[in-house]
């Protein structure tokens, strides 16, 4: 069993963070093969940032395959630049207070959140990212969800302010994710 | 009777010097080993010796030594120094090596104010390849590679070595000394010592620059080279102390 | 061992770190990067030096100097700037000085591509300086076998007193996955490796002309130069002993797949795919590069294997020769190449073999 996860959205919404955290959970608290994978442009800021997850039981190729069976959109431009690389059957996770209209594709499962609004409504829009974690993490169930929180409680420690907030993004996540399982 | 004078024993007995008569690479070595003997460092001294004819006494000075690429002296004393904090730590550099090939190291070195020693030695020629011209080469002075002297227009100036790192704010002694004259050698013995004192009290950065002569590229003999240095040299590269910190 | 989730580049430099290794010097480029930052958060905690170079040049000697005086040492950039460091490279090879370097590698020639690529095999094994020198090359696929490879390569470095490469790429020094870290070396072992080097190294001796340390990145006389090129050539042929590859179900297979690095990962995967389909394949990938696992090639059951697939990130083909040198003529060699940017793609590995599979 292997997972392709692409998540992809604009620098500053902490796409590289989502992926981190899944991936570094994957690796803390199992002993599946794990792989996170930047993708790495020559600009500083802007444009799209993305990075690959692949999560498997054997080895793992290459860090980002050809073909995802997850795919995370986390703004417009990223959904047309990605869309494509999802396969027939695959899961659409999107950030529904951005990405908007037709998908142009019927052939993929579509799971939606609005994070940014929710991430406003909590007092920060910094969180949008964490609440998308709780999303994914609850709709696939890839794994457990209480040991992804305590890697997001690890990698905050020092800053202990951020947790009740995180706490609360990550758990809407999950209700949200998990509400839209079929 | 008493003995005033002894051959400094940081040269080998049984070697022989490479280099041509008049040439003052004899010199400055022979008074950068008794600097080290003086002041009791030769057990602590590791020299990296430049490329060209600054390589030459390699194979008979009797402290420890290694051969930098063309230019890297000073990089690679700084990976020495910062290892190796207790070794004495110094540089013997061509004007070819230290001010053209090498110039990003030697004034990187400086910026950073290494705890390290240079001796550059200043002749205004490439000697070891045959006399071609140097960044110190004068004006009208002919090499092997300007035949009609060295043109402003075409190939710069002179440059200064003291003077463009006396710019930084990191070096700690920047002097210039010749080896033309009896009381020149004196004083260029005291800078070298100076500048090894400088490096134990972690001074950091200390550049010897000394004006020489290569009378083989030059085309003069010994003697009229000690007049070239004082008539052509001395004026465009003039002595003395340019920093003191 | 717990694991932890680490970047490529960051665990070869704590791999480093654990090694002994207590100089470093680099010069920014990407995609090494993480290499010197590395470095400079974690000198300061184990008292070892890190210093930034004015140039790839300046460091690679900055390391000359470090190692020449008995410190483990270390530098790190990606290809172009590789380059650059091999007048350094040479001069301590020449000077039988060890040192670890490595090469996280991108797109070429010239300033190429910032993104991964495997485009400089043949500087790596042929050629890294003037002066046909060799050094041991090895080559991870994975973040784990990048650090246990950095960790032996200072002993490798050490027991040769020769340079040693790693040669990564891109996808290696960027990705992250779990590794288990090897032990850290106490201060009282690196002081006992830096002090087993006092004989040699350049860091002051008693005035005593047989007792100094001369270290000689060259020979005045013609007939010492030759000595010491036989001594290294001797050195070279040693290293037959230190010969490592993975051989992946070759026994049987009709497909073989060559290749090393990143794109051995890939062409294992497609190993897995094709297997799971009743295609017979399978995977030889040297990890030491050079010397080169020849021998590992006459495992291969000629009778029935239909072509050896050659796989690599890069056009024209470099990794190819040291496959046909091994495979002598025993069967058709096949490539599938890309030169770089995007990783080697499964798909174009698989349609490769199937068309060999079809004739």
């Amino acid at each position: 069993m292997e997972t392709n996860l692409c998540v992809a959205g604009f620098g500053g919404q902490g796409v590289m963070t989502l992926g981190k955290f899944l991936a570094d959970a994957t690796c803390n608290s199992t002993d599946k093969k794990v792989t996170f994978f930047p993708s790495y442009g020559a600009e500083q800021r802007g444009g799209t940032a993305n990075c690959f997850v692949v999560i498997s039981d054997d080895d793992i190729g290459a860090p980002l395959g050809d073909v995802m069976d997850d795919l995370i959109v986390m703004n417009g431009p990223s959904m047309n630049k990605f869309l494509h690389t999802l396969k027939p059957g695959g899961t659409l996770f999107i950030n529904s207070s951005i990405v908007s209209g037709q998908i142009g594709r019927t052939d993929v499962k579509l799971v939606k959140a609005p994070v940014t609004e929710l991430a406003l409504e909590m007092g920060s829009a910094k969180v949008l990212n964490v609440i998308m974690l709780g999303v994914y993490v609850g709709y696939t169930e890839v794994i457990a969800p209480d040991v992804v929180w305590e890697t997001i409680e690890h990698k905050l420690a020092s800053k202990p302010k951020l947790l009740p907030l995180n706490k609360q993004a990550f758990e809407k996540g999950l209700e949200l994710g998990r509400a839209q399982r079929g | 009777m008493e003995k005033i004078y002894t051959r400094t024993k940081t040269i080998q007995e049984d070697k022989v010097s490479g280099f041509c008569p008049g040439c003052m690479h004899s010199t400055v070595i022979k008074l950068i080993g008794e600097a080290l003997e003086e002041m009791n460092l030769v057990e602590k001294a590791a020299c990296v010796l430049g490329i060209g004819c600054c390589g030459l006494h390699m194979d008979y000075i009797a402290y420890d030594n290694t051969t930098a690429p063309h230019g890297r002296a000073c990089a690679v004393a700084t990976g020495m120094k910062r290892s190796n904090p207790d070794t004495l730590v110094f540089t013997y550099q061509g004007d070819g090596d230290f001010a053209s090939i090498g110039l990003g190291e030697s004034i990187s070195a400086a910026n950073r104010g290494e705890n390290i020693t240079v001796i550059f030695i200043n002749n205004g020629i490439y000697g070891m390849t045959g006399g071609q011209m140097a960044p110190t080469t004068l004006i009208g002075m002919k090499a092997s590679t300007a035949p009609k002297g060295r043109i402003a227009g075409e190939h710069g100036y002179p440059m200064h070595m003291c003077e463009i790192l006396n710019q930084l704010t990191a070096p700690a002694y920047l002097v210039r000394t010749s080896c033309n004259t009896p009381a020149n050698v004196n004083k260029t013995k005291a800078a070298i010592k100076k500048a090894f004192q400088n490096q134990l009290d972690g001074k950091g950065f200390s550049m010897v620059e000394i004006v020489t002569s290569c009378p083989t590229n030059w085309g003069l003999d010994p003697l009229a080279s000690l007049d070239f240095i004082e008539q052509k040299m001395l004026p465009e590269f003039p002595l003395g102390v340019i920093r003191d910190r | 061992m717990a694991r932890v989730f680490m970047k490529g580049c960051e665990a070869i430099a704590e791999a480093a770190v654990r090694a002994g290794c207590r100089f470093f010097a680099g010069y920014p480029i990407t995609p090494q990067n993480e290499i010197p930052e590395y470095f400079s958060r974690r000198m300061p905690e184990v008292g070892g030096v890190f210093v930034q170079g004015e140039s790839e040049v300046a460091s690679v000697n900055m390391v000359y100097g470090a190692a020449s005086a008995g410190t483990r040492s270390m530098t790190s950039s990606s290809s172009p700037g590789i380059a650059l460091k091999s007048e350094g490279i040479s001069y301590c090879a020449s000077a039988r000085i060890p040192m670890v370097y490595a090469n996280i590698s991108r797109g070429g020639p010239g300033v190429g591509s910032i993104q991964p690529a495997q485009m400089d095999y043949f500087q790596a094994t042929r050629a890294s300086g003037n002066g046909g020198f060799q050094m041991m090359v090895l080559a991870p696929s994975t973040v784990q076998e990048a650090v246990d490879l950095t960790y032996a390569a200072f002993d490798y470095a050490d027991r040769d007193r020769n340079p040693v490469l790693l040669l990564a790429d891109g996808v290696i020094g960027t990705m992250m996955e779990p590794v288990v870290l090897p032990e850290m070396k106490s201060d009282a072992e690196i002081a006992a490796i830096k002090a087993s080097k006092q004989p040699w190294a350049c860091t002051g001796h008693k005035l005593d002309c047989a007792h100094r340390a001369w270290i000689q990145p060259g020979q005045w006389s013609t007939a010492v130069q030759q000595e010491k090129n036989e001594e290294a050539a001797a050195l070279y042929l040693s290293w037959e002993k230190d010969v490592q590859a993975e051989e992946y179900l070759v026994e049987d297979a009709e497909v073989v797949i060559a290749a090393y690095g990143i794109s051995a990962r890939i062409g294992k995967s497609a190993v897995n795919q094709l297997r799971a389909q009743g295609v017979r394949a399978g995977l030889i990938r040297p990890i030491t590069v050079h010397p080169f696992p020849y021998a590992a090639f006459d495992h291969i059951d000629y009778s029935r294997c239909k072509a050896v697939l050659d796989v690599e990130m890069s056009i024209p083909a470099q990794f190819v020769d040291d496959v046909a040198a091994a495979v002598k003529d025993r069967c058709p060699i096949r490539t599938c190449l890309c030169s770089g940017g995007n990783i080697m793609s499964r798909e174009a590995v698989l349609a490769a073999v199937k068309s060999i599979m079809e004739g």
